[in-house]
């Protein structure tokens, strides 16, 4: 029997990234806030510090930091046909739990969509005309664009501090810059961090082919930063272990190092960690949420009665909640109706490595998340794609970022997987070698869904997420197109030996990829094709909003962590002038 | 102290600590060599390694299959000298050997490649049961595996590798995919694990380790960076908030 809770005015599920900025934001405006986080508190001191925290078997290999994945894990199959079975070991996406969420464990690579990637359907019917795309592709349009995002990615960007050279201001081409981005208002709040060794002969070799090149936007800071919350922040000083950890040095931007000390300084702010919410709870005409259920760390169950409820969750937990809740009509491929789960996708991951002489020495190790040098020039519709059959491609970049060496120490193809040929070739090239990431976009498409599996279950008896997924052939097509511009650029650094690897098919849940899922609960204008509306609010119940990259329709060139802190800013900008004031749908079904 | 060489390598740190593999073979693997703080050691202490998770006879496979997996060479010191096999047995004798991080809930039925391991084994009863099956067919043999041509213990691996065999319910290729990532595992984690001893792998291939400092390094575009590898256990890092009037935690 659950134990009611004292009403208060909202409640957030998850507090990471999107969760800690909504809380602060609507506790600072007098709201009463509970903030409900499965994992447990923690914080730079004592929990991130040297020397324990440079550990790659216990982060890289045992997933300290993630989701507990004996509880809490997702099915998956390759095919509607298929047997979705449990993915029993966390590797190819690694979501996180604890204060804080994903966001402490990632790379900090900050960047924007461009203003193309919010109307995508549209222009790509413009440009290449309605039949250009594959009958099972259903992208589709935002319903917000880049105009009206471009003042809260500058907020986010301004929250993190991040380190970059703009490219274009007000639509002036700035030198130095990336000059495919969409206009930004003003320049990055610091400046790039150094470039790294692969970084400058990235640079020069994409010169050299007509490219443009430009350092990657980080969140690890090239010089120490105040925020506009008051919060400080201290420069990156490059120690390689970044991603799937969490930062010692306050150089990283995470809601740590952003916004937490603030919010948990507001009384109108309560913390609960440990809690794991079961469900949304709806009255009777299943139009209106009336709070959360929850099981706490000790097992009791407690209802939390709220006039407005945000799940701020991993992607993948905001769709499994509105479906665990029954918020919003379930997605069914084989009549395409329904929006939940909808429009799964995720990102085209290729690579490139590039072997030189043993003269040459590249200390991978000496690398941030962020550190490297990349072009845009082959990334979303920065080229034409008349007679390609694709859309979207992928930012090319030498953006190594470690060189921790249970996972990273590459060998050329053909190479033997043990013995002596395989150890001499790992000694040969580990300091000699470039790796490039080719981080490419990802199109939704009618068969790839999220829905509840019908067998497996959580710790807490609910039904797991089901994830059907495959590459579609537009992305694959991508893939093997831009790869082989990674591997020219890899000629023209002059390395000895090039070896691309354009991502295929099928997609394998056992090699790390991304943890770039996204979809799911869909944004959008038309009910029919999306679960949330432009301001991420529910269709169905509109005191339910949904914020997470689950509201992305389908998935672009970069990292989409600095969209996701625009859309969070976009829909508290809603909440607070527009609903607060006036509960209700902000916009008419 | 840091510095950049463009010496080679194998003249910084010297083919001392190179142990010939015939004599690796012969005793017993060392157990942990002291730490060296100005250099690697070349001595091999002979003293007898402890296994709380193998019994004997799989101790013995597993000591002569690592050092084929990873063996030692002109290159560099193997799979026994960085005390691959003890890091094994500490794995799957503790939490890692009974399903951490592994979800454990049936029904088991096998899947697709993409769909990933799908056995109701955890890692310790994987091992157990695969090693009872090998030994099982070695005992037939007349020599030991242990004292079998480098030539011969490849070919068995090789076997076990293509997935031939079924080992009491193990694929013999989901056991020797096991077995070879967590040596490589148990050669390049940091040596509080009781692998890469002394450090030995990472000054094979030029890894600082724990070290967390490059912000002048690296600047120091191509050069090679020539520091003693640091180990978390050596790392006496404290870091102070910048704002003292900032909570650092609750």
């Amino acid at each position: 029997m659950a134990q009611k809770l004292k009403e208060v005015d909202v409640v957030i599920i998850g507090v990471g990234m999107v969760g800690s900025i909504v809380a602060k934001e609507l506790a600072a405006a007098g709201y009463k806030v509970v903030g409900l986080e499965r994992g447990e508190a923690r914080f730079t001191v004592p929990e991130f510090q040297g020397p324990a925290i440079h550990d790659e078997l216990r982060f890289d290999i045992r997933k300290a930091l993630m989701q507990d994945n004996t509880r809490e894990p997702v099915t998956f199959r390759n095919h509607g046909s298929e047997t979705a079975l449990p993915v029993r070991r966390w590797e190819s996406f690694l979501p996180g739990t604890g204060l804080g969420g994903s966001m402490v464990h990632w790379n900090g690579q900050t960047y924007r969509f461009q203003a193309n990637d919010f109307e995508l359907a549209t222009r790509t019917r413009e440009r290449y005309g309605k039949d250009f795309l594959d009958a099972d592709v259903t992208v589709q349009d935002w319903g917000v664009t880049y105009a009206e995002l471009e003042p809260y990615y500058d907020r986010f960007e301004y929250l993190l501090g991040t380190s970059g050279k703009a490219g274009n201001i007000k639509g002036t081409i700035q030198p130095g810059g990336d000059p495919h981005e969409s206009p930004r208002s003003r320049e990055y709040p610091t400046p790039p961090q150094k470039e790294h060794f692969q970084g400058a002969m990235f640079r020069k070799a994409a010169i050299g082919l007509g490219y443009h090149p430009f350092p990657q936007p980080s969140s690890n800071l090239s010089q120490p930063y105040t925020n506009p919350e008051g919060v400080k922040l201290n420069a990156c000083v490059f120690c390689g272990f970044c991603e799937r950890y969490a930062c010692e040095h306050y150089a990283k931007s995470v809601p740590q190092t952003v916004i937490l000390p603030v919010l948990l300084a507001n009384p109108n702010f309560e913390l609960h960690t440990g809690c794991q919410v079961q469900r949304i709870n709806l009255d009777s005409t299943k139009k209106k949420a009336t709070g959360v259920t929850y099981i706490d760390r000790a097992g009791r169950e407690f209802e939390q009665p709220a006039s407005l409820v945000i799940t701020s969750s991993f992607a993948l937990n905001n769709v499994r909640m509105l479906l665990l809740s029954g918020i919003g009509k379930p997605y069914s491929p084989a009549s395409a109706t329904g929006v939940v789960g909808r429009n799964y996708a995720y990102q085209t991951m290729s690579s490139v490595a590039s072997f030189f002489d043993q003269d040459v020495f590249i200390n991978p190790f000496m690398a941030s998340g962020a550190s490297g040098t990349l072009i845009n020039d082959f990334a979303g519709d920065n080229f034409d794609h008349s007679g390609l059959g694709f859309i979207g491609g992928a930012f090319i970049g030498a953006v190594n970022t470690n060189g921790r060496p249970i996972q990273y120490h590459p060998v050329p193809p053909g190479t033997p997987a043990w013995g002596k040929g395989w150890k001499e070739a790992v000694v040969k090239h580990y300091n000699h070698t470039v790796m490039f990431s080719l981080h490419g976009s990802s199109v939704s498409t009618r068969q790839n869904y999220l829905d509840l599996d019908p067998t497996y279950r959580d710790a807490w008896g609910q039904p797991l997420l089901r994830m059907t997924f495959d590459f579609p052939q537009n992305d694959l097509k991508m893939a093997a197109y831009v790869t082989a511009k990674g591997v020219e650029i890899g000629k023209a650094m002059g390395a000895k030996q090039v070896a691309g690897a354009p991502r295929k098919g099928p997609y394998t849940t056992t090699v790390y990829q991304t943890t770039h899922n996204t979809g799911g609960t869909v944004m959008g204008n038309d009910p029919h094709t999306s679960v949330v509306n432009r301001y991420l609010q529910s269709w169905d119940v509109s005191n339910v909003f949904v914020i997470g990259a689950s509201a992305y329709p389908q998935n672009a060139s970069w990292n989409p962590t600095d969209t996701l802190g625009a859309l969070t800013y976009w829909a508290i900008d809603a909440l607070k002038n527009k609903y607060l004031k006036n509960p209700g749908h902000l916009v008419a079904a | 102290m840091d510095k950049f060489s463009r010496r080679s390598f194998v003249a910084t740190v010297g083919a001392a600590s190179v142990a010939p593999v015939s004599a690796l073979l012969q005793g017993p693997p060392a157990a942990a060599a002291p730490q060296n703080p100005t250099g690697p050691t070349s001595a091999v202490n002979p003293a007898k390694p402890v296994y709380l998770f193998f019994n004997l006879a799989e101790a013995a496979f597993i000591e002569a299959a690592c050092e084929r997996l990873i063996p030692a060479d002109e290159s560099g010191p193997g799979a026994l000298r960085a005390g691959v096999p003890n890091y094994l047995d500490t794995q799957l004798g503790g939490a890692w050997g009974s399903g951490e991080r592994l979800y454990r809930s049936g029904p088991w039925q096998s899947g697709s490649p993409s769909q990933g391991y799908q056995l109701p084994f955890t890692p310790a009863e994987l091992f157990h049961t695969a090693l009872r099956a090998i030994n099982r067919q070695l005992e037939t043999k007349s020599t030991p595996f242990g004292a079998l041509p480098p030539e011969a213990q490849d070919a068995f691996l090789k076997s076990l590798e293509a997935g031939a065999l079924d080992l009491d319910g193990v694929p013999s290729a989901v056991f020797f995919d096991m077995l070879l990532r967590m040596s490589v595992e148990g050669f390049f984690s940091d040596p509080v694990y009781g692998g890469n001893r002394d450090m030995v792998a990472w000054r094979m291939i030029g890894f600082p380790g724990a070290y967390a400092d490059y912000y002048e390094a690296i600047d120091r575009h191509g050069e090679r960076f020539v520091r003693e590898p640091m180990s978390i256990g050596e790392d006496g890092h404290a870091h102070i908030h910048p704002d003292p009037n900032i909570p650092a935690r609750l």
